[in-house]
């Protein structure tokens, strides 16, 4: 199968759309500008499908293991005969796997997007911006080498910072675009470094060979990353962690994730498509990418378990408290990228040892699909309410019922209720947990009854409570805005039926995971009480809600206030850096810098002045001029020339 | 003809020099301007003249220069006051300081 003969066809089309619609966008295609942008974006989407059919059923496979295909390749910038930066695109199974993940949730948000933004003064621009957004995610997943996934990590983070800015005219808005540029760009700081001692040591940039260079126990390039060590610790166990804290960054994992929550002043499609499925579970993929050498440094995947699971945790506990429903789904996200995070981290690799890996990139797809439908739910939910806040809400069944479905599934999905799709993903990851370390099982099987008080929570709040008064009749919204709801619905549903083991897994090689329903009985118990919990307490208008979160005190007010995390990197920014770096900067380009330029101004003035002072205009005393000229000249030819 | 010493008459067209250079520095007319600038012009003819006579009466080489100073001296007044006429028209005086916007 010649893949190299349309594949380059998936990550273009949006990029075209991105520079038609960018460019003529406001003046040829005001109102057909969503089309245009949806249908490239359905024929790349169709496309990764017939890859993906291609690639798992017909000839991905060599004997048992998926082998990596790179259908294309080509040197980009060469620096000398061996040093050379590639462009290309490999096909393996998590790198197809997140193609279709990518095209059809963004074919579902551009269709979406086609009555949410309906209006819009700047709707070209949006669906430009969307393209451009595509065309970066789809290169990530696609890349080949370690400099490709970085420039197109920019370039997400780019096109994240364009479509959160998108409302330009509303100051939070823009303070949460720089916020989520400034944060995750501070990450890859700890990515590029990492990518730069990955390439010294490993002398390829390429991933196949880099891996292969070094996990082979006697190559040169293992023995030299191996010995290398800063601070009593392997060149590769930095190398990795600082390519692990681009991926947290990304990925909004604690404590670099408070941009995430902020990020939700972007349209609410783009939470859906960028802050839910796709651009934050980069970290995930990058990880995954990577995974061979991070199983061979057990202090990496311990660093990774870690933090996932912190996150996992803490987002739960604070989505509990949040009262803005997009930033509740905000930290849901975090959470449960924590619980795809962990989960690599627990894995090890080859065969049911790899159980982890699979589950991680089965979690990633499934959530992409009931997340989406989730941020796209509420996108129906805000346009019809016009507020983002739960108390404005309560009893809205009545009137959107088809959101109320499917916003219910996705709920049930993410509470880990079978046989939704979120129960199978994070029942492998629960296993996997189980069979590496304890604490960790225990403290994500917790975790995932708070994920069903949380979403049920949010579910009640919404749909039930107390019934608000309506005044405008608009309904649900076109048709557009539907069908995306009941196609995910449909997928949340029966994405988790997939057997995932079978194509995607840590060594390649397929693998049965066995479903043993004893084990599945604590996770879903944990479930059915957070769902029953919060029934109880939020289906009715009732006082008990906040009596418990009065009894709480302190705790219910520190996670209601995020644990004072922003408040702390405040401090540390504006108290500590500003003050003790930027003032001093600032006073030496103020004083020195500015200073020197405007001493060698302020001369050359002056000398001009001078100069300009005797040019008059007076005839006469150009004649004097001109007259003592001749008198200097004649002393000196009659009196000092010798 | 008694002898005149030369250093009697180049001690004339010094005075005359330096009376020109006066006017030429001090007056505003420029009438006034461009007949000290005929004192300049006669002192140097006196010098040409008076050279010639003195060290070498055998030669015409200074009285001829003295000819063609004076030819360009009438030329020059006939430009000058050409010049002069249009600055009245503009500036209806013939007052040298109120010309001075060509400056800078």
């Amino acid at each position: 199968m010649n893949y190299a003969s349309y594949i380059a066809l998936i990550p273009l089309l949006p990029l075209a759309g991105f520079v038609l619609l960018g460019i003529f966008g406001r003046k040829y295609f005001k109102n057909s500008s969503g089309i245009i942008g949806t249908v490239l974006l359905l024929v790349s989407a169709t496309l990764s499908l017939y890859t993906a059919y291609n690639y798992f059923f017909v000839d991905g496979k060599v004997g048992d293991s998926y082998q990596t295909i790179t259908a294309i390749k080509f040197t980009w910038l060469s620096f000398s005969e061996n040093v050379s930066i590639d462009m290309g695109i490999i096909l393996d199974p998590i790198s197809v796997m997140m193609l279709v993940v990518v095209t059809f949730v963004s074919l579902m948000v551009h269709i979406f997007s086609l009555g949410y933004m309906k209006g819009e003064e700047r709707f070209p621009t949006y669906y430009a911006f969307l393209g451009l957004f595509t065309f970066s995610m789809l290169g990530l997943v696609v890349s080949s080498n370690l400099f490709q996934i970085y420039m197109f990590w920019e370039l997400v983070g780019v096109s994240s910072y364009l479509l959160i800015g998108y409302y330009y005219d509303k100051p939070s808005a823009v303070a949460a675009s720089k916020k989520a540029f400034i944060v995750t760009r501070f990450a890859d700081l700890g990515f590029l470094v990492g990518i730069l001692i990955l390439a010294f040591y490993g002398q390829t940039l390429d991933f196949k060979t880099l891996i292969e260079n070094l996990t082979t126990q006697q190559s040169s390039q293992f023995l030299a990353i191996t010995t290398a060590s800063f601070v009593g610790v392997s060149a590769l166990t930095w190398a990795l962690t600082l390519v692990f804290i681009g991926g947290a960054g990304k990925s909004a994992m604690f404590p670099l994730h408070i941009w995430l929550p902020d990020a939700m002043e972007g349209p609410t499609p783009v939470s859906a498509l960028i802050h839910a499925a796709t651009m934050v579970v980069a970290g995930v993929y990058l990880v995954a990418r990577l995974f061979p050498l991070f199983t061979i440094t057990p202090v990496s995947l311990s660093i990774v378990t870690v933090v996932g699971i912190v996150s996992a945790f803490l987002a739960a506990i604070i989505a509990c408290t949040q009262t803005d429903i997009k930033r509740v789904l905000a930290y849901s996200t975090m959470s449960q990228i924590g619980y795809m995070m962990f989960a690599l981290g627990v894995s090890g690799y080859g065969g049911e040892n790899g159980l982890g890996y699979t589950a991680s990139m089965f979690h990633l797809f499934t959530h992409a699909f009931f997340k989406s439908l989730l941020f796209l739910g509420a996108g129906v939910v805000i346009h019809f309410i016009h507020s983002n806040e739960m108390k404005d809400m309560g009893g809205l069944r009545k009137y959107l019922p088809i959101t109320n479905l499917s916003f219910l599934v996705a709920c049930l999905a993410i509470a880990g209720i079978p046989p939704f799709a979120g129960f199978f993903s994070k029942e492998e990851i629960l296993l996997a947990a189980y069979h590496s370390n304890k604490i960790v099982f225990g403290v994500a099987l917790f975790t995932s009854g708070l994920t069903a008080f949380y979403m049920f929570r949010l579910y009640f709040s919404i749909f039930w409570n107390k019934q608000i008064e309506v005044h405008n009749h608009h309904g649900e919204g076109p048709f557009s805005m539907k069908f995306p709801l009941i196609i995910l619905a449909f997928c949340s549903i029966f994405a988790g039926l997939i057997p995932f083991g079978k194509y995607v897994s840590s060594d390649r090689l397929p693998f049965e995971s066995h479903f043993d329903p004893m084990f599945s009985l604590a996770p879903v118990a944990f479930g059915v009480i957070g769902i029953l919990l919060a029934m109880w307490m939020y289906k009715k208008e009732s006082e008990k809600a906040e009596r418990i979160s009065q009894s709480l005190g302190g705790l219910y007010k520190a996670a209601y206030k995020k644990f004072y995390i922003d408040e702390i990197y405040l401090f540390i920014t504006k108290k500590i850096v500003f003050n003790l770096i930027g003032r001093p900067a600032a006073w030496i380009d103020r004083n020195i810098v500015d200073g020197l330029m405007n001493k060698i101004a302020n001369t050359t003035a002056t000398v001009s002045g001078f100069i300009k002072g005797m040019q008059s205009g007076k005839v006469q005393s150009y004649a004097i001029y001109f007259f003592g000229g001749i008198v200097a000249l004649a002393i000196v030819f009659l009196y000092l020339w010798k | 003809m008694t002898d005149i010493p030369i250093s009697n008459i180049l001690f004339v067209s010094t005075a005359l020099f330096f009376i020109g250079m006066y006017g030429l520095f001090t007056r505003r007319n420029m009438i006034t301007m461009l007949m000290s600038i005929e004192l300049i012009l006669n002192s140097v003819n006196i010098n040409f003249v008076v050279f010639n006579k003195y060290l070498y009466p055998d030669k015409l080489d200074g009285i001829f220069f003295t000819i063609f100073i004076i030819t360009i001296a009438a030329a020059e007044a006939a430009v000058a006051i050409a010049i002069i006429i249009n600055l009245y028209r503009s500036h209806r005086s013939i007052d040298v300081e109120t010309a001075e916007e060509m400056k800078y």
